[in-house]
């Protein structure tokens, strides 16, 4: 390999290889950022859809649970929470927060406003409505 | 030690095992949670204990890469650091910066840690893996800017070897992406697509070229082999690394509201990622077996091996496991997903930085070449514990997630989450048991600076 594969050779590799690469990658997001209303049905974001996104970070939720699969893997998966159990049930559910059931996993009580959590439940319903390629598998998440 | 500023690294990677300590401890507490729900609750509930033991992970690597950059690049630019004084100061804004986030996320609920530090005029928190509040993000981009300035401007004033040049460009490349973990957009798909330019483009891009950069750096100190020898290898393989990962970004984008064609191409080009990592294997073990000396110190060379065959196997081999799209559909975020990141995160990066404190760290101490024969003994110990509970770990992890993809996900009639759950806590447990043994393994590593040096002993 000494002979035929020169040091110089793997740089240019390396330096076209990469610059092609990075050129592709920002091409393909130029298309996919322009693709992207099509999919993300963004023409749906109400205010408070984004009031919501950000309480669902000002408590760290991705902390516990998965959102379309990212996340931690503690607590079920929320993408599709809203066709799951459906508006109603979350408020409550957050309310009633923690169980207290020995031994059990649980879920901190955040002491939400009512504002909040109309605007979680927003969020969680808009999120399922992305167009995901039919992820995730079933409605168990 | 040949220049005399390189002793700020030191400190660095002082820090860096200080801190290593914490993020193992928070494991094991996370790891009791899986399978005893309310330990610790509500003093301290699973998301503050993750999202303590993955920033604590990510911050005590970014001081042992920054510690490598202290270290090597001086010796490889043949003078000293442009300003050692600058490297202590950051170090210190740095590890106080991170001590007070740390404290924060566990004193104060996360929402009041928002509201405490403004998150609501530039909200960039709650974010997986960048749950550092804003101010916390803009000290790191200082720090980091320092950094660069500082080995920058060493390498620009020295002998440019391609060592520096990739360590550089990987350095580089660290501070860039991480711009992006400002843009936090009220579009969750677009929050999702450019969140992964920083921990995709990071993990599996610019932190390769470190490692590539350090690995280089110590397989040339131990082995004595000719560096153009070497050099050729990094070109190659840092090639095929960013060949494979950029597009491999890819097998992020299958589910996120993003065209299908990621599909394909994020198959084809994640499934080439293990590729750079067989090469390493070959390339190091390859460098090892020519060497043209002896070197005393034999923990370096462990590690230096070690590393590179745990990150193939936990980068490549366990990523690959999940990266075609058809599987992916029905891993996507389970145990499976897990049990990757944690043997990927250990073989590639705790181990490389554990290396290069192996090597670096006695010379550093004003140690002739090594720690004597017992240091390493210990050293080695907790080599083999660490790494062996770490496969442990990820295969717990991966029975784990096979059972939770099978009833969760793949038969007719699926089950709940917390059903499946239940399913699997034997698995939680032995994973626990490994994380204990990984945590014995630790201890050794710490034991080992502790030996005290024997009279010189004859080789």
């Amino acid at each position: 390999m000494s002979e035929v594969f020169t040091k110089s050779t793997a740089r240019n590799i390396y330096y076209g290889g990469s610059l092609f690469f990075v050129l592709l990658f920002l091409a393909l997001t130029f298309d996919t950022v322009n693709r992207m209303p099509k999919h993300d049905h963004r023409q749906n974001l109400t205010q408070s859809v984004a009031d919501g996104k950000r309480v669902w970070e000002e408590n760290n939720c991705i902390g516990c649970h998965t959102l379309i699969g990212e996340g931690a893997y503690f607590a079920p998966e929320l993408g599709n929470v809203y066709k799951r159990r459906g508006g109603d049930f979350i408020k409550a559910w957050i309310k009633s927060q923690p169980t207290r059931i020995p031994g059990r996993r649980q879920m901190p009580q955040f002491n939400l406003t009512e504002k909040q959590l109309d605007d979680m439940v927003a969020f969680l319903k808009w999120t399922g409505e992305i167009d995901t390629n039919n992820w995730p598998p079933n409605i168990e998440g | 030690m040949k220049y005399q500023s390189q002793s700020v690294a030191k400190l660095y990677f002082i820090a860096a095992i200080g801190l290593f300590v914490g993020q193992i401890v928070f494991g094991l507490v996370m790891g009791l949670q899986y399978v005893w729900g309310d330990f610790l609750f509500p003093a301290i509930p699973f998301n503050v204990a993750r999202m303590v033991h993955t920033n604590l992970l990510i911050v005590w690597l970014l001081f042992g890469f920054m510690g490598a950059g202290y270290y090597l690049i001086p010796e490889e630019a043949e003078r000293e650091l442009v300003s050692p004084k600058l490297a202590v100061v950051l170090f210190w804004i740095f590890l106080v910066a991170g001590a007070l986030t740390i404290l924060g996320y566990l004193l104060v609920p996360y929402a009041g840690l928002a509201k405490m530090t403004g998150n609501e005029y530039f909200p960039t928190m709650g974010r997986e893996f960048l749950e550092q509040p804003t101010i916390t993000k803009i000290g790191i981009v200082i720090v980091a800017l320092g950094f660069l300035y500082n080995v920058g401007m060493t390498v620009i004033k020295g002998r440019k070897t391609v060592i520096n040049m990739v360590m550089l460009t990987g350095l580089l490349g660290l501070a860039v992406m991480f711009l992006f973990s400002f843009y936090n957009p009220d579009n969750l798909v677009m929050d999702k697509y450019f969140w992964w330019w920083v921990v995709h483009l990071w993990v599996e891009g610019v932190w390769e070229l470190i490692l590539a950069g350090m690995l280089a750096f110590v397989l040339i100190k131990i082995t004595g082999i000719d560096r153009e020898v070497i050099e050729k290898w990094v070109y190659l393989i840092i090639a095929l690394t960013l060949i494979s990962g950029i597009i491999g970004t890819g097998h992020h984008y299958y589910w996120i509201g993003t065209p299908d064609y990621w599909k394909p191409l994020g198959s084809i080009f994640s499934a080439l990622e293990p590729i750079p990592f067989f090469l390493m294997v070959i390339y190091a073990f390859n460098m090892v077996n020519r060497r043209r000396r002896e070197h005393p110190n034999k923990a370096a060379t462990l590690w230096a091996l070690g590393t590179p065959v745990m990150a193939f196997l936990g980068a490549g081999v366990w990523g690959f496991l999940h990266t075609l799209a058809p599987v992916n559909y029905f891993t996507h975020g389970t145990q499976i997903t897990a049990s990757h990141g944690h043997m990927a995160f250990y073989g590639a990066y705790a181990m490389i930085v554990m290396a290069m404190i192996s090597y670096a760290m006695p010379l550093l101490r004003g140690r002739a070449g090594a720690n004597c024969q017992r240091a390493q003994l210990w050293e080695m110990w907790s080599f083999w514990l660490m790494t062996v509970a770490m496969v442990f770990i990820t295969l717990f992890l991966t029975a784990a997630g096979v059972i939770q993809v099978w009833f969760q996900r793949y038969t007719e009639n699926p089950e709940p989450f917390m059903v499946v759950q239940d399913k699997i806590t034997i698995f939680y447990w032995l994973r626990e048991l490994a994380g204990v043994i990984f945590f014995i393994g630790l201890i050794c590593y710490i034991v080992s600076f502790f030996i005290k040096e024997d009279k010189p002993a004859k080789a």
